[in-house]
């Protein structure tokens, strides 16, 4: 029994050592958000303790709303000093930032995601265009008798919305709504796909929530198959069922180009230059946000965003491009390079 | 009555042969549900082995490296270009390469971390600058790849990740026995990197240790203090009736809910740092200690009320009674619940992920503040990456997590079997 108490004793008190050593504060920097953007700021987190005396950041994968919210959460040194978004900071974020205190926020556009729609190579490669993914994939379409009215999607096969294409039955694996891929890939393909539509397209001057209803709203019988945040999964899952489809990054279709081919989108294939030069319409920025107020109190984070904004890791022939990451173009690395250099905090419009 | 008789063993006769067959037909059903499962066991062990057991080998080339003393200068080692020394000795094998972008293909068939491991040697052994030194070093995952077959150099050039002349490089390196397969000691050295090469589970495991080691020293304890005073003390009433139905309920709850619970007091309120194995290990107690509080209260009530009679009837003390025979003899009945909590808390991810334990580390723990991740996390982590070469590094930590919980269950087993007594 007494060696019980003890070991009661000590573990209390190992709890109550690391908890004072706790407040002194941190030497490593914390980063949190998308897990898109996870894949670069790690080989850049990776390179930089390497090369330099500073500690290798941490990083956590949580997704960028995630991490928006840790990111805001305060300013002390127990928040993320830096948080990868796979899309704008939102106002509404902003704002919860400001009132919680994290007032100059540094905004960097480190490069740019394709998001591909792709299928295994035993398959033709599909040629389409955003309005027939838009048909092929809405919960409501404008009915296709042409008449000006939204109706439960009537379409089973590839060839129903599109005679070009096969008459295979519409099945697509992607992410699931909390994705930032997803919200991409809604944004960028479902709007415009819809927005051919002259009295769709009107409805968004009238009646804002309409129309994202209308265009944003992903079918629910079948034709679109949530398959979790894992791409690896529906790179799998195309390779078993070479008639479906799958929504991912492009550093997926990149790694397994000897099992699947992307999908050929408004006449423009999904590769590393068509992406670069933005004849590949599906393709969304990346962005990392400093917190200016640990600048100076966390060792390293200046150094940490010169290596980032250095040509070596997101030029065209740099490491970040090695792991799929599409570069901005030049005058815009220049101009961001420039902010990350002054932390010139970001104003959102 | 003897009519009566026959009529009954008549009626026994004919649905006999129905009934056997109805008993084999159960049996059959028993024993296919058995071979199902172990059917998906064999398949999804095998698939995991057929997959991973490739990650335990890495291929290595065999450069020649010219250590002049002009690049390297003894009060430059921490920041001379090794990276430079190790191109200039993949180029010296092939005097024919020219072209800038050619070079860079080439030197990119060898990893990134060759320049570090080189700036290790150097440093270590200054002496060594001004000799020529035969060093294997890591190949890139996608040359590691193609060594090991799992880029098949059939398909078309435009489908590899691997062009025709990297694959020609590859061949006359081989052809001169440059190239080697041997065993993977940076997968068990290292913690993780974003090159599958130089990724390894040293970080997660040491995280895993720290976590369980919190996990042991907080939950044993107290579990087993809870245990006999619940069983031994406590007396019967409706609060302890309450506390009881509690702890059961405990058990049941789902592990997230624990990580919620890590979040909002260990973090938020007690301010702990976020990511380190000692609020792991936190979350995880609360998570082990129902299981390990019923384990104990188990193997307490099978002590037989005999012996608790007789060291009272001799004049021993409640306490005495307690922790001079009692618990002795319950000892190892809780350390099997013990283990067995253990083992549920070294595969556990879910909680892990609420209080920022599911992150990219490379910095091996040292401690408990350390921020650190676990085995299994970072078997979440390198599956959800999309270089192929962390295909069969995933397989082989999967493998690696499951020897460790083998190994813990099978010590349960012989801890029962030693110790146990029965009555």
């Amino acid at each position: 029994m007494r060696k019980f108490g003890l070991t009661l004793a000590a573990a209390s008190m190992l709890v109550a050592a690391t908890t004072t050593a706790q407040a002194a504060g941190r030497d490593y920097i914390s980063m949190v958000g998308s897990s898109t953007v996870y894949p670069f700021s790690t080989s850049v987190a990776e390179q930089f303790g390497k090369t330099t005396k500073f500690k290798t950041p941490k990083i956590e994968s949580t997704g960028t709303g995630g991490g928006m919210k840790l990111f805001c959460a305060g300013a002390g040194t127990d928040t993320p000093d830096l948080t990868n978004a796979s899309r704008r900071m939102k106002k509404s974020e902003m704002a919860t930032c400001q009132k919680n205190g994290v007032k100059e926020v540094t905004e960097i556009k480190v490069g740019y995601d394709g998001i591909v729609v792709a299928n295994s190579k035993k398959a033709p490669q599909f040629k389409v265009s955003r309005k027939d993914l838009y048909l092929a994939l809405a919960k409501v379409v404008p009915s296709p008798d042409g008449a000006e009215k939204l109706v439960e999607n009537p379409y089973k096969t590839w060839k129903d919305v599109n005679k070009s294409l096969p008459a295979d039955k519409i099945e697509v694996l992607g992410p699931p709504p909390t994705s930032g891929t997803r919200d991409a890939f809604v944004e960028l393909v479902m709007d415009e796909g819809c927005s051919e539509y002259g009295f769709v397209k009107a409805m968004k001057k009238v009646d804002k929530k309409k129309f994202k209803a209308a265009c944003r709203t992903v079918r629910e019988d079948g034709g679109y198959i949530e398959a979790g945040e894992n791409d690896n999964l529906i790179v799998q899952k195309l390779e078993a069922n070479p008639r479906s489809l799958g929504i991912f990054g492009f550093s997926f279709l990149d790694q397994n180009a000897d099992k699947i081919h992307g999908s050929i989108i408004d006449g423009s294939e999904p590769t590393f230059e068509n992406i670069a030069d933005g004849s590949y319409v599906v393709s969304r920025p990346l962005f990392i946000y400093v917190k200016n107020a640990h600048v100076g109190v966390i060792p390293g984070i200046k150094e940490f965003l010169a290596e980032y904004t250095s040509d070596r890791a997101w030029g065209e022939e740099g490491y970040l491009a090695e792991k799929g990451l599409i570069p901005a173009p030049k005058a815009e690395q220049k101009k961001y390079a420039d902010i990350a250099k002054n932390l010139t905090p970001v104003v959102l419009d | 009555m003897s009519a009566t008789q026959q009529s009954t063993m008549d009626r026994v006769h004919k649905g006999l042969a129905a009934r056997y067959r109805k008993e084999k037909r159960f049996r059959l059903f028993g024993l296919s549900a058995i071979i199902m499962s172990l059917a998906f066991l064999v398949l999804l062990l095998g698939s995991i082995g057929a997959k991973g057991y490739t990650a335990f080998l890495q291929t290595e080339i065999l450069l020649d490296i010219h250590l002049d003393a002009e690049t390297l200068d003894v009060e430059n080692l921490a920041t001379a270009n090794y990276g430079s020394l190790v191109k200039r000795a993949m180029l010296d094998n092939f005097p024919q390469v020219k072209g800038r972008r050619d070079k860079r293909e080439l030197s990119k068939l060898v990893s990134t971390g060759a320049s570090f491991q080189l700036q290790k040697l150097v440093m270590s052994q200054p002496e060594l600058i001004g000799t020529v030194l035969s060093l294997w070093v890591p190949a890139d995952d996608e040359v590691d790849m193609f060594v090991k077959g799992h880029i098949s150099r059939e398909l078309p050039e435009s489908s590899r990740r691997i062009n025709d002349k990297e694959i020609e490089w590859i061949d006359q390196l081989q052809a001169a026995g440059r190239i080697k397969k041997s065993f993977n000691a940076t997968f068990f050295e290292a913690g993780d990197s974003r090159e599958p090469e130089l990724a390894g589970i040293r970080g997660a495991t040491m995280g895993s240790f720290y976590t369980l080691l919190v996990t042991l020293l907080l939950s044993f304890p107290i579990g087993v203090a809870a245990a006999v005073y619940l069983e031994e003390f406590a007396p019967q009433n409706r609060l302890t009736d309450l506390i009881e139905v509690n702890i059961n309920n405990l058990a049941a709850i789902p592990s997230i809910v624990f990580g919620l619970l890590g979040l909002a007091v260990f973090l938020n309120f007690m301010s702990l740092a976020r990511s380190s194995s000692l609020v792991g290990g936190l979350v995880l107690t609360l998570m082990t200690l129902p299981t390990i509080i019923i384990a104990a209260r188990a193997s307490l009530k099978s002590v037989p009320p005999s012996i608790r009679e007789a060291a009272l009837g001799v004049g021993a003390s409640k306490m005495q009674t307690i922790s001079h025979h009692i618990l002795p003899l319950a000892l190892p009945g809780m350390l099997t619940g013990a283990i067995i909590g253990m083992a549920r808390a070294l595969g556990e991810t879910a909680p892990l992920l609420m209080i920022g334990m599911v992150a990219f580390i490379v910095d091996v723990p040292s401690g408990f503040s350390d921020p650190a991740t676990v085995l299994p996390v970072q078997i979440y982590l390198w599956a959800d990456s999309p270089e192929r070469a962390f295909v069969e590094r995933t397989s082989a930590a999967i493998m690696v997590l499951l020897f460790l919980l083998l190994t813990m269950n099978a010590t349960a087993v012989i801890l029962r079997n030693k110790f146990e007594r029965r009555w």
